[in-house]
């Protein structure tokens, strides 16, 4: 049975660079928007790269960073100095 | 009694400012400094024409010869604006008097050899002018260049310049007791001392250059890249055994020669896919005054690293290497 992967984000404007690069790097990415936050589910694992959200923030972004936005996660996580992988391992 | 709590989703009408949902052509949310940017500076309905330059408006896209369909562009890959270059450059100014706290507890340059400091005041020193001269130019730049994309981070640029002449007085300050003499003594050395003359002629030279997109070519690729580079990057055995305090208190320089290197090789490089036309007159400008700074730099070098002027000849190649590398013909 496959299982979504899921990560949430606040919606705002430190967040929005981070939302747009999972979009980008995630193909078959579900995007639901609530207030003030964005849910985004991918089958099976979704990946936030720092090469990505650095691009879009014109500044050298930090991965942990992504915790001042990070609402909630659900996966196993897996991340290093340039990655940020949530997924299902069976 | 039960209290049943709803919510109600109310879908904001706008996602951002007209103006920007007209260029995105779609109504949604994009960062602060787009909307502080794009399509911010005037272009109709002016008033007055200037009667200091009658044949040009206040904004007119006729005061550079390099043409842009659309000067919004060449954006800033730092993606400055108000808020986010001040809080940039107060973090950067915070690692400044860090080191600088560091250099006088120390008492580092007062250690250094009478040799060392001669070096400074005569090589380091003067630089405050080639700074204050930049601070006019970027000031120019923004003053006579078009489309906020590209003039807010001019005046942005033209007030780090002031800072940067800002930390050599403080350095001067420090050598000579926070008197000032040494930096009356540097101002004689700019106007007077050979070795400085043909920067001090480059700098001159470039306060009358009209056109703003040349002048900024010749202020990003000749100046910064060749001079400054040169100056910040490659002259440290210039300084003797005062080279560890001036690498400190210079820090924020060298730091600074990579970021806006960034943005201005950005916008020429922007500026010069635009059209052969375009490409050709900033290849002809960067050549020019590439030669020009290595040439004035070669100067420099020779007499402050006794190296025959091999630190300009790298600090030339590596800014015609920089200018190829952005598309132009040199």
């Amino acid at each position: 049975m496959s299982q979504f992967a899921s990560i949430t984000l606040m919606q705002n404007d430190d967040a929005r660079p981070v939302i747009e690069s999972i979009i980008a790097d995630n193909p078959g990415v579900r995007v639901l928007p609530f207030h003030g936050a964005v849910k985004l589910d991918c089958e099976g694992k979704i990946t936030v790269n720092r090469a990505s959200v650095e691009e879009r923030l014109g500044r050298p972004w930090n991965l942990q960073e992504i915790h001042l936005v990070l609402i909630s996660m659900a996966g196993n996580l897996d991340e290093d100095d340039d990655a940020f992988t949530l997924s299902w391992h069976h | 009694m039960t209290v049943q709590i709803k919510t109600i989703d109310l879908e904001p009408k706008r996602h951002t400012f007209g103006h920007i949902a007209r260029r995105m052509g779609e109504d949604k949310p994009v960062s602060r400094y787009l909307e502080a940017t794009l399509d911010v500076q005037a272009t109709d309905n002016f008033h007055y024409k200037p009667l200091w330059e009658p044949e040009f408006w206040h904004y007119d896209l006729g005061k550079s010869a390099v043409k842009m369909a659309d000067w919004y562009k060449p954006l800033d890959p730092r993606q400055y604006y108000y808020a986010t270059y001040n809080i940039a450059r107060a973090n950067m100014q915070q690692a400044v008097d860090r080191n600088f706290t560091f250099v006088e507890d120390r008492n580092l340059l007062g250690k250094a050899s009478a040799a060392g400091r001669d070096a400074l005041a005569r090589g380091l020193l003067p630089l405050r002018h080639l700074h204050w001269g930049s601070n006019m130019n970027m000031s120019e730049a923004c003053q006579r260049g078009y489309g906020t994309a590209v003039t807010a981070p001019c005046i942005f640029s033209a007030m780090d310049h002031l800072g940067m002449a800002q930390i050599i007085s403080r350095t001067g300050l420090i050598m000579d007791g926070q008197t000032g003499t040494s930096l009356d003594a540097a101002k004689e050395t700019w106007l007077n001392d050979p070795i400085w003359q043909e920067t001090r002629r480059l700098i001159e030279d470039t306060f009358v250059e009209r056109d703003w997109f040349h002048l900024y070519v010749a202020q990003a690729l000749g100046v910064n890249a060749v001079l400054f580079g040169m100056m910040y990057r490659g002259a440290d055995a210039a300084w003797g055994d005062a080279a560890m305090p001036v690498a400190l208190l210079t820090e924020f320089m060298t730091d600074w020669l990579t970021e806006e290197g960034r943005w201005s090789d950005a916008v020429i490089k922007t500026v010069a896919a635009e059209s052969d036309e375009n490409k050709a007159l900033i290849s002809g400008w960067a050549k020019t005054w590439i030669g020009r700074a290595t040439a004035a730099g070669k100067t420099l070098s020779a007499a402050l690293l006794n190296d025959g002027g091999a630190a300009a000849e790298a600090a030339g190649a590596a800014a015609l290497k920089k200018a190829a590398s952005l598309g132009l013909a040199v």
